[in-house]
């Protein structure tokens, strides 16, 4: 243990719920959530299938330490086949709802089909149904979470729920749960809802036991704790400024994508930083950040709430805004800040409340309305599409009105919430669009910061910092500092992040742990608590496993090595400026060693021999 | 010298550390739906609380009990609950005014905070030291010296 060694399955079509022992030779392979959950969906699915329709499958995984007193130890992820990308999806989320998944008694929930008609599936530990959810559809999350919690008269339930955008077709809408937390990424809200399923409503009270070896256990845990309390980043400056830390760090490497990627630095970067955050501003001398907030378990405690100043034009009449909420994190900022070239903080915290309200992804909504303010620069977009509104870079009130429109799905919302792919494709400018396979880039420029490259071209979801996270090397030099503007040894650098991360997503556990542990501070506490033996080495290798098996899934989804690619603007416009001016990405310096390193084809296929080694199916 | 628990809301980030360490101490599960202390998030104001017993010294409980099963403990001042006496009749839930008595279906008894027999876990547990256990004579000793703190040096109050 710890896995409940129970699944939930849940056929919507049919309306029925059932109960299933967990796959334990399989959870011995690839652990649990993200690696478990994609096991899963690979046996069930055919990875050629729409995600759309009802032959693809959501899965709500949790980990084993997930409900743990690990630190951190309370996430779960939601896998699917992505509407965005095409390619395996795999969104990982804090806040309390795993946890509470996994004290009601359950590993995992596998939604399949279709509902009939919109239903919410309530889970009160072993018994579990399916609602009528007709009085939910159209509303907003926040909105559904309130109505839920009133209709449950239980102030502890935890709540999963989609908004108006998922139900009205942005490709990458989110699962929210615990009104401000994301399972983000890759348009896995857009399948929930295309399933009619509104909300998972989660009350568990059994706890999570079984513990292999107690006394190990806590004095581990306790130790650990210690060295995420002692190191400086994870101690200090997480809790302090959040992921935030990071606006003017990036902006000072030249690293800072600005203008849909137009420019490597951003002017008004400090104005939207974790420090600016801080600053009591001049209508009621309160900052932007009241206080900073843990998910459930964490020790670390990284995350902002926050408030909007009330004379700000965003909300001035709208009171419902003017409570705290969930605030901005680094990636949220900067794609809805520097890639637009907004530097409203105020903005751009209420564009970030729309988001969780509404239930869309910040990132890659920041980047397609970056890459609709280039398109309208260039005249390929005019005001005849956007009710007169001007899209130019910078302007907070074409930002705040692109975020109320995809809330709603309405006008020019709709276009916007084809992601940058499509609406540049639409708009006659593919080349504009800041993509890889189809997913919306991240806040970190791999001009400069050359292995980010590498991470993007190759990472399974699309473009994406949580598949291998090199900034740490190349920028804050954990564990080793690398130099961000050379290309060897980055292969390895990323191979070896994407596998270790891929067995924290597993486990259950936060990746920002790895500011301060690696795999070593890991190994103990998961061996202590679970069945089998987990060694450093077992839990790479399953991470190595879990990497191919998701590859394995995109390329039978129709994906080829063509697609391990990035924007002609990052290989061939090089950087106007700061440290990495002059210079362009060099992937194709990395690619081929990054290839051969994995023992994949030089056209990047897995090869049977990397299938027998790890034990994948074939 | 007995100590008491002693609670800073504002450094509380609502992690629940504490309700897990509670949970696992008494029931051996990590189960903050069990935990004898209880983190508040009040979610407009961006606000966590931890509320638990505080040991009152006469304590409602204790006097509402008809069997007699809550003692304090002397040397922790712990009001305990002993299960063997306890009848599960939930007079003492009634009587504390502050709710942190309560009733445990599983046991058929009532559960409250015992302090851990005087090595409370949540406070252990907590990351922050928004839980301390300190002396129960000068639980105050923090506020007056942040207040000290912002006392003014130039003794001028125009």
């Amino acid at each position: 243990m710890t896995w409940a060694r129970k699944i939930l399955r849940i056929n919507l079509t049919a309306g029925t719920v059932k109960e299933e022992a967990l796959n334990m030779e399989w959870a011995a392979n690839y652990i649990g959530q993200r690696g478990l959950g994609t096991r899963y969906l690979v046996e069930e699915t055919d990875p050629a299938c729409d995600p759309l329709g009802p032959d693809n499958k959501l899965i709500f995984a949790t980990g084993p330490l997930t409900g743990t007193t690990v630190s951190t130890g309370g996430r779960y992820s939601v896998i699917t086949k992505s509407p965005l990308t095409g390619a395996i999806a795999c969104s990982n989320s804090g806040g309390f709802i795993g946890a509470e998944l996994k004290s009601a008694g359950w590993d995992m929930i596998i939604f399949e089909g279709k509902s009939p008609s919109p239903v919410y599936l309530h889970v009160q530990n072993e018994v579990a149904k399916l609602v009528s959810a007709e009085d939910l559809w159209g509303k907003s999350v926040w909105e559904t979470d309130k109505l839920l919690h009133e209709k449950h008269q239980d102030p502890q339930v935890r709540i999963a729920a989609v908004g108006r955008s998922a139900e009205e077709g942005c490709l990458y809408a989110a699962v929210i749960n615990d009104l401000h937390r994301a399972a983000g990424r890759s348009g896995v809200g857009t399948v929930m809802a295309s399933k009619n399923l509104k909300a998972v409503v989660v009350r568990g009270t059994r706890g999570v036991g079984n513990i292999k070896d107690p006394v190990r256990f806590m004095n581990s845990v306790a130790e650990q704790k210690q060295v995420l309390a002692e190191n400086a980043v994870t101690g200090q400056v997480l809790p302090a400024l959040g992921t935030q830390v990071l606006m003017n760090v990036i902006n000072e490497v030249g690293a800072l994508p600005t203008n849909n990627m137009q420019e490597v630095q951003f002017e008004g970067a400090n104005n939207i930083s974790g420090e600016a955050m801080l600053e009591p501003r001049e209508s009621d001398g309160k900052p932007n950040l009241t206080t900073n907030a843990a998910c459930f378990g964490c020790t670390i405690a990284c995350g902002r709430i926050s408030t909007i100043d009330r004379t700000h034009f965003s909300v001035e009449n709208k009171p419902e805004y003017w409570g705290n909420s969930g605030g901005l994190e680094y990636e949220a900022a900067w794609a809805m800040g520097a890639d637009t070239g907004v530097d409203d903080l105020d903005a751009i915290t209420y564009t970030n409340f729309i988001c969780n309200e509404d239930g869309f992804d910040p990132i890659s909504f920041g980047s397609t309305v970056a890459a609709a303010m280039e398109l309208y620069q260039i005249g390929a977009i005019t005001t005849d599409q956007t009710d007169g509104v001007e899209l130019n870079f910078g302007s907070a009130e074409a930002l705040t009105w692109c975020a109320d429109q995809v809330a709603m799905g309405v006008g020019f919302g709709r276009d916007l919430g084809l992601g940058s792919k499509r609406l540049c494709e639409k708009y006659g400018h593919p080349e504009l669009s800041m993509t890889v396979k189809g997913q919306e880039f991240p806040a970190y420029d791999p001009r400069g910061i050359q292995g980010m490259g590498l991470t993007y071209a190759t990472s399974n979801r699309g473009a994406c910092h949580l598949r291998g996270y090199t900034v740490a090397s190349e920028i804050l030099g954990i564990p080793e500092k690398t130099d961000p503007l050379e290309t060897e040894g980055k292969a390895d650098l990323v191979k070896a992040f994407q596998d270790a991360t891929a067995a924290v997503d597993s486990m259950g556990l936060c990746v920002f742990t790895t500011f301060a542990w690696t795999l070593d501070n890991m190994a103990p506490q998961i061996d202590a608590a679970c069945e089998g033996d987990w060694t450093v080495e077992r839990l790479a290798e399953a991470g190595e496993r879990i990497w191919n098996l998701e590859r394995d899934y995109n390329i039978k989804a129709g994906l080829t090595g063509a697609d391990d690619s990035l924007p002609g603007r990052l290989l061939k416009d090089a950087a106007k400026a700061g440290p990495a001016e002059g210079r362009v990405c060099d992937l194709d310096k990395m690619l081929p060693e990054y290839y051969e390193l994995r023992g994949w084809t030089p056209s990047g296929e897995v090869t049977d021999e990397v299938r027998q080694r790890l034990s994948l199916p074939a | 010298m007995q100590r008491s628990l002693y609670i800073d809301p504002d450094k509380c980030t609502g992690c629940l550390q504490c309700e897990m360490a509670c949970s696992y101490e008494n029931e051996g599960v990590f189960n903050p739906s069990k935990s004898r202390i209880k983190v508040f998030t009040f979610h407009d104001e961006g606000r966590f609380v931890p509320y638990t017993c505080t040991q009152c010294d006469e304590a409602w409980c204790l006097h509402a009990c008809p069997v007699e099963a809550i003692t304090m403990n002397k040397s922790t001042g712990a009001m305990e609950v002993s299960d063997s006496v306890c009848v599960g009749c939930k007079v003492c839930t009634i009587a504390c005014p502050f709710g942190t008595v309560n009733y445990n279906q599983d046991s058929g008894k009532v559960v409250k905070c015992d302090l851990c027999g005087g090595d409370p876990k949540c406070a252990s547990a907590c990351p922050t030291s928004a839980i301390t256990y300190v002396d129960a004579d000068a639980t105050g000793l923090d506020k007056m010296r942040a207040w000290a703190a912002r006392t003014d040096n130039a003794g001028t109050a125009n």
